[in-house]
């Protein structure tokens, strides 16, 4: 994929070699729209912690059972989102990983690292999946210059 | 991922190196400090001056490792923080339940 096309998906396994192929897409697409080393860094791990849901908690390793990814860049965001086909995340259900009682846990701070790191996360639950969009805003100049000469 | 152990003083030095990701990174550190333990080594140094990337799974086992080696009368500190390992530590607050060291010297000479 170029960064002179506006949209890109991919249907990937529930495996994972998803997980790290998904970690290098974002990598390589945000490098591709020139985000700063500090924001390739949180948008690829990011992604990597979707996937990793995607992968684990969402579609169980299911062989039968896709995760679609898609990148989306609009004038002023990278717009990330990434859909699992499981039974749907319980939003009531994720702990507060800086809780002192959570602290000590061996799991439970992907979606944490998400918020921390993009924009935008939000988690769409349904009984047929679960879609996670992310949105890191287009801040630097060398973005800004790499948009202008498109 | 990568790891080798050596011994300085009675300390078991860990060197890490790559990454410490879901799958065969977090796997292969935590069979070395489950095997460090069981073979009665309890002074333990996890170096993580060449881990250049973990992710939540990875911060996982380094937790696993710090309250497995402490449920066993033992101790388990962490040496040479790469900046990006560094800054996950203090986003996920574990900054403060680790032991981190600088120097390696030093963090052997700290074991009691």
């Amino acid at each position: 994929m170029g960064i002179t096309e506006q949209r890109v998906s991919y249907t990937l396994d529930s495996t994972l070699q998803t997980v790290d192929s998904a970690e290098e897409k974002a990598t390589r697409i945000a490098t591709e729209l020139g985000f700063s080393d500090d924001e390739i860094m949180q948008i690829s791990m990011a992604v990597r912690e979707a996937a990793v849901n995607a992968v684990l908690h969402g579609n169980a390793y299911a062989p039968d059972k896709k995760v679609t990814l898609s990148f989306e860049r609009t004038s002023e965001n990278l717009v990330i989102t990434i859909c699992d086909q499981g039974a749907g995340m319980d939003l009531g259900r994720i702990p507060n990983p800086l809780a002192p009682e959570n602290l000590l846990k061996t799991s439970g701070r992907g979606i944490f690292l998400m918020r921390s790191f993009m924009d935008v996360v939000e988690i769409r639950p349904s009984h047929t999946g679960t879609e996670l969009k992310m949105i890191k805003h287009v801040h630097g100049p060398s973005a800004g210059d790499k948009e202008a000469s498109q | 991922m990568k790891i080798s152990t050596r011994q300085v003083d009675g300390v078991t030095i860990v060197d890490c190196s790559g990454r410490i990701t879901l799958g065969e990174g977090s796997v292969t550190l935590r069979d070395t400090v489950r095997d460090l333990l069981a073979k009665g080594n309890k002074k333990i140094i996890l170096n993580l001056a060449d881990v250049n990337y973990i992710d939540s799974s990875g911060i996982g086992e380094l937790v696993s490792a710090f309250t497995t080696t402490k449920n066993q009368n033992g101790e388990l500190k962490l040496l040479k923080l790469t900046k990006k390992v560094n800054d996950l530590l203090q986003i996920t607050k574990l900054y403060t339940v680790f032991d981190v060291k600088d120097d390696e010297t030093e963090a052997v000479k700290s074991f009691k």
